[in-house]
């Protein structure tokens, strides 16, 4: 196990970068910060040998999710009262609710160990191989979430557009 | 602590900062970026098992989650534009008119 000391370093880095999305005041910084995180969760998937999942962490979320997002925060550039007081009156149930989850989530993680794998499935993650049993197998997958895809624009442009176009 | 373990653990911490930022925080934007990070540590604990139990549809199914993310954003942006279209603020403590 080389690469513990990365692995480390990957998990303080995305756990940094969600503490500072809940304390950053302007939106951008937040998005920053989030950015930073799912390149440290797209170091632990390259760590864990899962080398697709890591290139598209990278490509979509990065690349295109949160691209979009910071233009977004751009066009909106409104400075209305979120931008003074960070948080809502429900700060404090809120932490006590976060920590009451984690509380509970992290008990169950300390006393029931992950039992090991019924069955070893061999896959190799490799993106050649990966690829090649991804489209073989699961291609009617792949062709369904680019309906999905354009169920999504479809929906997106009738939002906007609203009721009748007038101002779309 | 394996690295399975310690995966597992930052899923949960993960999972909970953004509950706690979606439950928080004021700005729409703001609120949207947690609910990321909420799908993003789920797909960490999902990876985690898929590569520990070296599944391909474990992988397949991550792909699926990545798309199906890709599709949120683009309904949940143009319904904060619309949002803001109308009250001209990102403060959900403004849209309260649903409450009765």
């Amino acid at each position: 196990m080389t690469q513990m000391p990365a692995l480390y370093g990957f998990c303080a880095a995305a756990l940094g970068g969600a503490v500072a999305m809940l304390i950053a005041r302007h939106p951008m910084r937040v998005a920053l910060a989030l950015i930073a995180t799912m390149l440290s969760l797209a170091g632990i998937y390259a760590l864990l040998g899962v080398h697709v999942i890591a290139v598209f962490q990278v490509l979509i979320y990065v690349g295109a999710v949160m691209v979009f997002m910071v233009y977004v925060i751009m066009l909106l550039d409104i400075r209305d009262p979120s931008f003074l007081e960070r948080y809502s009156r429900l700060l404090v149930p809120g932490v006590l609710l976060g920590a009451l989850l984690a509380a509970g989530l992290g008990y169950a993680l300390a006393h029931r160990y992950v039992a090991a794998p019924l069955y070893a499935a061999r896959a190799d993650f490799r993106v050649q191989p990966f690829s090649a049993e991804f489209l073989r197998t699961y291609w009617l997958h792949f062709e369904l979430t680019s309906v999905l895809l354009i169920v999504a624009v479809v929906a997106a442009i009738a939002v906007i557009q609203g009721r009748g176009g007038r101002n779309g | 602590m394996d690295s399975t373990q310690l995966l597992l653990a930052l899923s949960i911490a993960l999972f909970v900062l953004g509950l706690t930022g979606v439950i928080i925080r004021r700005n729409a934007l703001v609120m949207l970026m947690c609910m990321e990070l909420m799908v993003n540590a789920v797909v960490l604990s999902l990876v985690t098992f898929a590569a520990r139990m070296a599944s391909a549809s474990g992988a397949v199914l991550a792909l699926l989650i990545f798309v199906v993310a890709a599709a949120e954003i683009a309904i949940a942006i143009p319904i904060v534009l619309l949002l803001v279209r109308q009250r001209r603020t990102l403060d959900v403590g403004a849209y309260s008119s649903l409450k009765g």
